[in-house]
């Protein structure tokens, strides 16, 4: 069983109210943060725990931090990202229901190292009742001193707010998110100025996601070397994961870095194989965006070795044979899925949710839609698929937002992974509309292995 | 000054300058050199916050700075990106980057109709002559194309949002010019739409402007309607007294008839002045307006054909 920190009381009875989660050690982090750190310490500490941003780009968060700029008698805001709007992704959801206090824990600790006097935490609109968590816990916080002027008599002030989205996938990027705070259309906004010199009301702002900042009490209280320790190489700590698809136990997992892939997917500890004795046909390891891969690409990487769940490994050889860990959103798919009709329904989601501020992704994404949906339908063209991946070189690195790769990635590499597929779909019609087309060259894989 | 090296050009800039100005500054010095101005569909100077958007401006920077000499990895939108000192930018000569600024033009011309024999801004439309220098000449979309119904803002403006590539241009334009909010974008993606909501008139002295600052035939005048295509106007300049604003505009003429009032453009399409509504529609008679002389206009579009400076040929 490996090692739980995030959602190691996760199953107490009552963690969501303030007595048991203080009884469980709540708020510890922020004790000792406020008597005997200076804020410049808990920065140190998260830089030494190599804690990388958990929202999908993998970016060091201590990093982050020191980047924000201090200029003199200007506020300085922390915005908590808990837009999580990615297909396939719902780790925060279950973090913020299960245990609403670690985020508000976490979002007091990393205000007080980051100088912050006013903190949101920005939600989807569809998160309703965890809203009403959020609120809660904030209140109960309120109540024992741990928001509020003066905590624990120290100078140290800070004001807490829930601010719900309405609902736009766009607003998950952070220029777009505080752009919305501000109560304006959330377009993303033309960088730079990045958000850590002129952000919320343009003031120097940090924007974390939830997982993240839910993983700095622990690295206060145990200190950043113990937190580096979990992990491999400059993967390090746990990740929440949130598996889906054709799997027995589908749900979300925290692993420690550097499983294995197999393991996660096949064995009774976690996800628990595939259901039926069914083959593994593809993955998409971290929400929607990332490159879909094939079984065998998936379990081992071009070089033959065991890929396991990091960020590295995982992008191991790049676009071409890898993709990436993302946001941790966990899809399986079992030989009897449609790579096809998943890749159409991918595109739709991104026609849908592009903000339509710059050209190549407006045009772009439903143009994609389109295609896909005519090759999906029976309706498609052999050039279609060179058009295809033409349209997304157009879009990619070509937008202001990543919301324009997100989008081009995974029709790519559906395509440069099942082209057979997308083809017998063209040539074949009316049989594709009657019946899947199986696992494909991976057959010839599964006969290699002995399956 | 920092220098910039634009296809093998070099000028000297202030700092702050991004590299469209800094192609600019060499077109307005150099007239020789004026193609290597990247062309821009969204980016309006005398609006603040405006550009970024329609990424027709791309550049390829294949020198970062004389410190830092490293490319940057994607091309970069020239009217948000400042120069630094020893910049390099590559733009008519990388057929890369040429080929990528073409993806562009193809992505705006899908949900763009063919209706140019019937538009009014045909002639002066900024997509027309981008597509003509930087477009394919067949379309590879086979799918519908979005459609809207005509709007009518107020007696004076139409808004044919099928047409529109989204710039933004009037957005600005209506934020900066009036005190409430009353123009602005609704939905997202490619059903997004320019609306005044609820068709709701835009009551501002300037609101006319947003038909000068739009790139193409989206927001059309009115009183112009179905006049007279723009290539049979004469243009000129004129100006009367006008206590709202500058009032130094330009006429567009038939014979006596004056069929047009629009403020006048730079080099770059640019309005110098904006001017008022009661200058643009309500004062349409010769007799108002002082004329100083036939406009020439600089652009290499239709309406600047056969006019004033046609070149006389040695018929031998």
């Amino acid at each position: 069983m490996s090692r739980k920190i995030l959602l190691e009381h996760a199953h107490v009875a009552g963690i969501q109210g303030y007595e048991i989660y203080r009884k469980m050690g709540g708020y510890r982090s922020v004790e000792k943060a406020l008597k005997s750190l200076t804020p410049e310490e808990v920065v140190d500490e998260v830089k030494r725990s190599g804690l990388r941003g958990r929202g999908g780009a993998g970016f060091p968060t201590g990093m982050k931090w020191s980047f924000l700029a201090k200029p003199e008698g200007v506020p300085r805001y922390l915005l908590c990202n808990a837009d999580e709007s990615e297909p396939g992704t719902f780790k925060d959801r279950y973090l913020m229901e299960k245990i609403p206090h670690l985020l508000v824990e976490g979002m007091i600790t990393s205000s007080y190292a980051l100088g912050v006097q006013t903190a949101y935490i920005y939600i989807r609109g569809e998160y309703k009742w965890i809203v009403k968590i959020l609120e809660k816990a904030i209140a109960e916080a309120y109540l024992h001193g741990w928001l509020g002027r003066k905590i624990l008599g120290t100078d140290f002030s800070l004001d807490l707010y829930v601010a719900p989205g309405g609902g736009a996938y766009i607003c998950g990027e952070e220029t777009a998110l505080i752009e919305s705070l501000e109560g304006k259309r959330g377009n993303p906004r033309i960088k730079p100025p990045f958000p850590a010199v002129k952000g919320l009301w343009q003031s120097p702002t940090v924007v974390n996601n939830v997982e993240t900042l839910a993983a700095v009490p622990v690295i206060v209280n145990e200190g950043g070397d113990a937190y580096a320790a979990v992990g491999v190489g400059r993967s390090t700590g746990t990740k929440l994961i949130s598996a889906c698809g054709n799997l027995n136990k589908p749900g979300v997992y925290e692993i420690e870095m550097g499983l294995p892939v197999e393991e996660f997917i096949f064995s009774d500890e976690y996800c628990g194989g595939i259901p039926g004795g069914k083959r593994f046909k593809a993955c998409v390891p971290g929400g929607s965006s990332v490159p879909i891969l094939p079984a065998d690409l998936m379990l081992k990487n071009a070089k033959g070795e065991d890929r396991v769940m990091t960020y590295e490994s995982l992008s191991d050889g790049g676009f071409l044979t890898g993709t990436m860990l993302g946001s941790g959103g966990f899809i399986v798919f079992d030989e009897d899925q449609c790579i096809v009709r998943n890749t159409y329904t991918y595109a739709r989601f991104y026609h849908h949710e592009s903000c339509g501020q710059c050209s190549p992704c407006r045009e772009g994404t439903g143009w994609m839609e389109k295609v896909l949906h005519r090759i999906e339908h029976g309706h498609g063209h052999d050039h279609d698929l060179d058009l295809l991946v033409d349209i997304s070189k157009k879009i990619e690195g070509n937008t202001i937002c990543p919301l324009g790769d997100a989008a081009a990635w995974p029709v790519a590499a559906a395509i440069r992974h099942f082209r057979e597929e997308f083809e017998w779909h063209v040539r074949h019609p009316q049989e594709a509309q009657a019946r899947n087309y199986g696992l494909g060259r991976l057959e010839i894989y599964y006969g290699a292995v002995g399956v | 000054m920092l220098k910039v090296t634009i296809d093998g050009i070099e000028t000297q800039v202030e700092p702050g300058t991004t590299i469209l100005q800094a192609a600019r500054k060499i077109a307005t010095e150099q007239p020789e050199h004026s193609h290597l101005v990247p062309p821009a569909m969204c980016y309006y100077s005398p609006l603040e916050g405006s550009g970024g958007k329609c990424r027709t401006c791309i550049v390829k920077v294949t020198q970062g700075s004389e410190r830092d000499p490293r490319p940057m990895p994607k091309p970069v939108a020239s009217c948000q990106t400042q120069v630094m000192d020893g910049m390099v930018v590559e733009n008519t000569t990388n057929p890369d980057l040429l080929a990528a600024r073409k993806g562009v033009v193809e992505l705006l011309l899908i949900n763009h109709p063919l209706d140019c024999p019937v538009c009014d801004q045909a002639g002066e439309c900024h997509l027309q002559d981008l597509a003509f220098a930087h477009g394919a000449s067949e379309t590879r979309y086979e799918e519908e194309r979005r459609t809207f119904e005509r709007i009518d803002i107020g007696p004076y403006i139409q808004l044919h949002m099928t047409r529109c590539i989204l710039c933004y241009r009037c957005v600005y334009t209506a934020n900066q010019f009036t005190d409430e909010r009353v123009h602005g974008v609704l939905f997202r993606g490619d059903r997004a739409e320019i609306g005044t909501y609820i068709e709701k008139a835009i009551k501002n002295d300037f609101s006319g402007n947003v038909i000068d600052v739009c790139p193409v035939g989206a927001l059309t005048d009115k009183t112009f309607r179905f006049r007279s295509r723009v290539w049979f106007t004469r243009p000129f300049d004129a100006h009367r007294k006008c206590d709202k604003c500058c009032g130094k505009t330009v006429l567009w003429m038939a014979g006596d008839d004056v069929l047009r009032v629009t403020a006048r453009k730079d080099v770059f399409d640019e309005v110098e002045e904006f001017i008022c509504n009661e200058c643009r529609f309500d004062h349409k008679v010769k007799e108002d307006w002082t004329i100083e002389g036939p406009r020439s206009i600089h652009r290499h579009s239709v309406i600047s054909a056969n006019k004033y400076k046609a070149k006389a040929k040695t018929v031998v």
